[in-house]
C-alpha cells in the first residue's frame, strides 16, 4: 500500500506502482530510437503588437487577427489580456502558446490568492515571472513562440516591458513586436519618447490608431480590427474589437505594379 | 454491547460486532472539542465563521487561520485538528487546480465536495491510517449558485443552508434554524453570523 497519501487518486502517468507493457517488450516505446524534435515553427500566430506609456499609465494596442501562415484563419481572436488588477499582456506569435501562458498565470495567480497573505503579483513580479518562463523554455530547446508586451501601473509608476521566445528581455516607454518593430516604432518613439507624462489618453488613442492603420495598410498578416488596452491607477479597460478607419482613394494612381 | 476498552477501537479497518467504526467516532470527539465553526447558505452568497480560540497572546495576529480558500470560488472553513485541516486544504488546491488544468474551467462545487470527502473516506479504510481529525464546511459559488456542503470525518459529505460544528454547534444550529435562509442575503448573512459570535450566543 502507498502510504504517501499525497500520490493517491493522482493520474496514472504519475504513479510509480503503475507499470505499462512498454517496460518488458521490445521496440518503440519508453526509450524511443528517433531523436525527439520540439516546436519548429509557430502554427496559429498574431501579428504585431504596439504598447506605449501617457500620461495616465499604459496602452496597448493589436488587432484580432490569427494568422495560420498566410491564410485570416480566426478574425476575432483577442491577444492582449488582463492579470489581476493592474497588468495587461498583449501577445504576438503562436496563439496556443498564448493560451497556455495565460492558464500558466491564471494557476500562480490563484496560488498567490490561496496564500492569503495581503500579496498579489504586480506588474513588475509578472513580468520576472514571465521572462523566467521564457528564458527556461528557450534553454530547454522548447520555447513559447511569443512576444509578449507587458504593461501596468502600482503605486503611481508606469512599467512596460517586452520578452520573447529567447528570453529577450527590455523595458522602454515605446515597444513594438514583429513588423511593428520595424513599421510602428519609429513613429511611437517620435511621438512618445520624451513626453511620457505629457500625453493624454485622448492623444494616445490617436497615436495607437494612427501607428495601427500604418500596419494595416504595410503588414499583410495584419487586420484593421483591433483592440485597445489600458492601464491607470483607476485599473484596466480593454475596448471591445473595433474598426479602423481607412483611406484607399489613392489607391487608384499606383502604378507599376502589375495591373 | 463492546465498548471502549474491547480491542474494536484500534483500528479504524475494524467493526465494533455491533457494526460501528470506533476510531471514526474518536475523530468527532476531536472536531466536538474544537471552537465553534458556522455555515450558512444564503440568496447570493455563503458566509463561513469560525471561533478562533486564543491559545496563546504570544501568536502572531493572523496565524493559525481555520477559514482559507482551495480556489477563487471554494472557501473552506474547519473544526478539528489544524494540521489535519492544512492537509485537506492542500489536497483541495491540487484537486481545484487539476480540474483546471483538465477541463480549463473552474471546478464545480459539488465536484470538489465530493473529491474530498472520498479523499477522506479513504482514511478510515486502512489500520496503518488514523482517520481526519476534521469536520469541513466546504463553501462554493458556482454556475448555479452558491452551495455549501460539510464533510465528516467518516467522509459522508451532504448540501447545507446552514451548518454548525464545533463545541457550541447545538445551540448554534438552533440561532441559525430561526433564520430565514431562503431570502437571507450573504450581507445579512455576515450581520447575522457577527451577531451570534459577539453576544456569545455559545
Amino acid at each position: 500500500m502507498d502510504h504517501f497519501p499525497g500520490n493517491w487518486g493522482q493520474p496514472l502517468s504519475r504513479d510509480p506502482h503503475v507499470v505499462s507493457s512498454t517496460d518488458w517488450f521490445p521496440g518503440p516505446g519508453r526509450a524511443a530510437a528517433e531523436p525527439i524534435a520540439r516546436t519548429q515553427q509557430p502554427m496559429v500566430t498574431g501579428t504585431s503588437v504596439l504598447g506605449i506609456k501617457y500620461k495616465d499609465g499604459i496602452m496597448i494596442a493589436a488587432d484580432t487577427l490569427a494568422s495560420y501562415g498566410s491564410l485570416a484563419r480566426f478574425r476575432d481572436v483577442k491577444r492582449i489580456i488582463s492579470v489581476g488588477e493592474n497588468t495587461i499582456i498583449g501577445a504576438s506569435g503562436d496563439i496556443s502558446d498564448l493560451q497556455h501562458i495565460e492558464h500558466m498565470l491564471e494557476t500562480v495567480m490563484i496560488k498567490e490568492y490561496c496564500v492569503d497573505d495581503g500579496h498579489t503579483l504586480y506588474p513588475k513580479h509578472i513580468y520576472e515571472y514571465l521572462s523566467r518562463v521564457m528564458y527556461n523554455r528557450r534553454t530547454s530547446m522548447n520555447p513559447l513562440w511569443n512576444s509578449l508586451v507587458v504593461g501596468g501601473v502600482r503605486n503611481g509608476e508606469k512599467f512596460l516591458g517586452f520578452v520573447d521566445l529567447q528570453g529577450t528581455t527590455y523595458q522602454a516607454s515605446t515597444i513594438a513586436t514583429g513588423y511593428g518593430a520595424y513599421i510602428g516604432q519609429p513613429i511611437l518613439r517620435k511621438a512618445v519618447e520624451g513626453r511620457e507624462d505629457e500625453i493624454t489618453e485622448e492623444e494616445a488613442v490617436k497615436i495607437m490608431d494612427d501607428c495601427m492603420r500604418v500596419l494595416w495598410y504595410r503588414d499583410a498578416r495584419s487586420s484593421p480590427k483591433i483592440q485597445r488596452a489600458t492601464v491607470t491607477a483607476a485599473g484596466i479597460t480593454v475596448t471591445e474589437p473595433y474598426e479602423l478607419t481607412t483611406e484607399w482613394g489613392f489607391a487608384e494612381n499606383i502604378k507599376g505594379y502589375g495591373a | 454491547m463492546s465498548g471502549i476498552g474491547t480491542g474494536y477501537d484500534l483500528s479504524a479497518s475494524t467493526y465494533s460486532p455491533d457494526g460501528r467504526i470506533f476510531q471514526v467516532e474518536y475523530a468527532l470527539k476531536a472536531v466536538d472539542n474544537s471552537g465553534t465553526c458556522i455555515g450558512i447558505r444564503a440568496k447570493d452568497g455563503v458566509v463561513l465563521a469560525v471561533e478562533k480560540l486564543v491559545q496563546s497572546k504570544l501568536l502572531v495576529p493572523g496565524s493559525n487561520k481555520r477559514i482559507s480558500s482551495a480556489d477563487l470560488h471554494v472557501g473552506v472553513a474547519t473544526a478539528g485538528l489544524l494540521a489535519d485541516a492544512r492537509h485537506l486544504i492542500n489536497r483541495a488546491r491540487s484537486e481545484c487546480q487539476q480540474y483546471r488544468d483538465t477541463y480549463r474551467s473552474a471546478i464545480p462545487g459539488k465536484v470538489i465536495a465530493d473529491r474530498m470527502s472520498q479523499y477522506v473516506q479513504a482514511y478510515t479504510l486502512y489500520s496503518s491510517m488514523r482517520p481526519f481529525g476534521i469536520s469541513t464546511i466546504v463553501a462554493t459559488y458556482d454556475l448555479h449558485g452558491p452551495a455549501m456542503y460539510m464533510i465528516e470525518p467518516s467522509g459522508v459529505s451532504y448540501g447545507y443552508y446552514g451548518c454548525a460544528i464545533g463545541k457550541g454547534r447545538q445551540v448554534a444550529k438552533t440561532e441559525i434554524e430561526k433564520l430565514k435562509l431562503t431570502q437571507l442575503s450573504a450581507r445579512e448573512a455576515v450581520k447575522e453570523a457577527a451577531r451570534m459570535y459577539g453576544s456569545r450566543v455559545f
